[in-house]
């Protein structure tokens, strides 16, 4: 039997995979060759999808972008040896672009059935459970510590901090709850790990909650995405049947619950004190802070809430130890981070890289430069709340603190791209104009401020007193971004400024000296 | 528009299902969509009685979650995403012409019921944006052609 692999991520199903699939079983039964076709994850390689890579004696071959009608002539000129085609790509592993990167979180992804939890075994899954079913619980928290691990999914709060704060909270019940609720675009590492390798999360809730004393977990996750719900509850069911979820952990007498709660298509659910109200059954307002959830959490009680890739990155800093991941980055953004390029771009797809590496040699080396062939004018980065960037400020490196010192975000390590054809002036009122759509209300300066924020703009690029206006929307700026409770309205600015000091012609402004 | 009347033993077992969970308000919401399409109004009452909240809390959740509906959808549900990345590949002009074609803005339901149109802010398939979904299904880079098609298709697959 020759095993076929061939993605069940979204975007490789949003491409047409499904379709690739009946057509390979169709004709591979009318010609009775024997082919079993395995479901993978999608190595992140999205222009090359849908994907189909073969087992052979000389390792996995890849072909691709493979549509239906490709599907004869691929089997007969001997897909199933992994013989030539002009859509051969070789073994993806040894492309460039897949070889320079530094996968620790995003390992798995691609390579096994993400559904399959001796598969999960048989590569490496659940090594980093064994070893913290020995630990001391200060000590686990001691090795994420170590990782310098900082919160994937926008602060960049040392995870391990976060942590020792729950261990020490007292308390007869603690929550353990993943933020699976970020719905910035541009970002869809959450997605392709909980398609493409749900136990990594599950494995590093569970060390989670040993780690800090939690038997419940919750995935509260975004609506949009109903594949990653049925990767999940299936990965669930078989951790359950396998005693690596619910009583006595594989017989150590450790108890750890979890459940997938779905959201309701809110943005602001995403940050964690309105994520805590929605999974109480409320409207998601945003909470004051403090207490910090890591105190008052969940039901009141002490709630480590992290994002998805902070809870998959956990395994192997357990299997693998603090120091290990440590030793990948630069300065004080340690180990990895999933980057995810979209937009108007060549090469869009997941690279999981050390930091440091520059925006620049991403967007072209990785990137290969624009989707339409124009020149790139304007990056966005760390979702709708990060800054635009202009083409002079592409050689900072991705590390939280060189993105800080321009003024921008990482956040999340979505990464959007536009050519030369964009409006800033556009893009920033559509900034304004999501936070009025998406504000959870509880705050003036969000609230109101988002309204009156599109306003301006209009008035500033339909030519109403200008300079006034100007001035006018960067002290708005300014409240909003003082006097907001929470990112969506202290972060709003950021996209706003940026393209307003980058690209003040397309609000019929002077042009600024770049820098 | 459904008579409640014969909704109502839904709603009823649907809470019934959901007594003890801890947070089950979204849950329940979720169910009674999943079950009938939409929440109707009528069985807001129903639910502040089984879970010991006031009606406008109730009517409250649900208004702020974009996601709800309190009217029955279409037959099919078109999302377009509106968000930076799809916009960065024209997903403005997919937009325009989405409404143009089905003669309706979103949050509207053509008049044959067929089709609803809501926006979407990210589906997460930015790598080959612009992105819609037809029920559940995921399209990428979807053109205006492209749109047409899979409306027909769904039209042919009444």
């Amino acid at each position: 039997m020759t095993r076929l692999f061939i993605s069940r991520d979204s975007t490789a199903l949003s491409l047409g995979a499904e379709q690739v699939v009946k057509a390979i079983q169709e004709q591979a039964s009318l010609k009775g060759l024997d082919v079993q076709i395995i479901r993978n994850g999608s190595r992140g390689l999205f222009w090359l999808e849908p994907l189909i890579e073969v087992e052979t004696a000389q390792g996995r071959i890849a072909y691709g972008p493979v549509q239906t009608d490709d599907v004869s002539t691929l089997l007969e000129s001997g897909l199933l040896e992994g013989k030539q085609h002009p859509l051969c790509l070789g073994n993806i592993e040894e492309l460039p672009y897949f070889e320079n990167q530094n996968r620790l979180t995003f390992a798995r992804v691609g390579l096994t059935d993400p559904v399959s939890l001796e598969d999960y075994v048989a590569h490496d899954g659940y090594r980093g459970l064994k070893n913290a079913l020995n630990m001391q619980q200060a000590d686990i928290v001691k090795q994420v510590t170590d990782s310098g691990l900082r919160g994937r999914g926008g602060a960049a709060f040392p995870t391990g901090i976060k942590w020792n704060t729950v261990l020490n909270a007292p308390a007869e019940q603690k929550y353990i709850v993943c933020n699976a609720d970020e719905g910035d675009s541009g970002t869809f590492s959450d997605r392709m790990i909980m398609e493409g390798d749900p136990f990594v999360l599950i494995e590093g809730m569970t060390i989670a909650g040993l780690a800090v004393g939690a038997t419940q977990g919750y995935i509260y996750l975004r609506i949009e995405y109903p594949h990653a719900k049925v990767a999940l509850n299936q990965a669930i069911a078989a951790a359950y049947q396998n005693g690596y979820l619910g009583e006595n952990i594989q017989g150590s007498g450790k108890t750890f619950h979890l459940e997938v709660r779905s959201g309701a298509g809110a943005y602001i659910c995403g940050e964690e004190t309105s994520l805590l109200e929605s999974l109480e059954g409320k409207r998601g307002l945003v909470r004051f802070k403090p207490p910090l959830p890591a105190i008052v959490g969940l039901f009141g009680k002490p709630t480590i809430v992290n994002n998805v890739i902070s809870l998959a990155s956990i395994p192997v800093i357990l299997d693998k130890g603090g120091e290990y991941y440590r030793d990948y980055g630069m300065g004080r953004s340690r180990g990895t981070l999933p980057l995810q390029l979209a937009g108007n771009i060549k090469h869009p797809g997941l690279f999981e890289v050390a930091f440091g590496m520059t925006l620049r040699e991403l967007l072209y080396e990785y990137g290969g430069g624009s989707a339409s062939g124009r020149p790139i004018r304007a990056v966005q980065v760390g979702g709708p709340l990060g800054a635009y960037l202009h083409e002079g400020q592409f050689d900072t490196p991705l590390d939280y603190e060189a993105f800080a010192a321009i003024s921008a975000v990482l956040g999340h390590g979505g990464i959007v791209v536009h050519d030369d054809t964009v409006n800033m002036a556009d893009m920033a009122r559509y900034a304004m104009e999501f936070c009025v759509e998406e504000s959870c209300g509880k705050c003036t300066p969000c609230r109101i401020g988002s309204t009156r924020g599109v306003e301006v703009i209009d008035r500033i690029v339909n030519d109403v007193q200008k300079d006034k206006n100007t001035v006018l929307l960067r002290d708005l700026c300014d409240t909003m971004v003082y006097g907001s409770l929470c990112a969506m309205g202290g972060m709003t600015p950021y996209p706003v400024l940026s393209s307003l000091n980058h690209f003040p012609e397309d609000f019929g402004l002077q042009p600024a000296a770049k820098a | 528009m459904q008579d409640y009347q014969s909704q109502k033993p839904i709603v009823l077992d649907i809470l019934d299902a959901h007594r003890t969970m801890p947070g089950n308000l979204l849950p329940i919401l979720h169910g009674i969509q999943d079950t009938l399409g939409y929440i109707p109004a009528a069985a807001v009452e129903d639910i502040a009685k089984a879970l010991y909240l006031s009606k406008a809390e109730v009517h409250g959740v649900i208004s702020f979650y974009h996601y709800f509906r309190t009217t029955p959808p279409g037959k099919h549900t078109i999302r377009i995403c509106r968000a930076e990345s799809c916009q960065a590949m024209n997903s403005k002009a997919l937009e325009h012409h989405a409404k143009q074609t089905l003669g309706i803005d979103f949050h509207e339901t053509t008049p044959d019921e067929h089709f609803s149109l809501e926006p979407v802010y990210c589906l997460g398939n930015c790598a080959c944006s612009p992105s819609m979904t037809i029920d559940d299904e995921v399209y990428g880079r979807v053109t205006p052609e492209k749109f047409d098609q899979l409306v027909a298709a769904c039209k042919g697959a009444k």
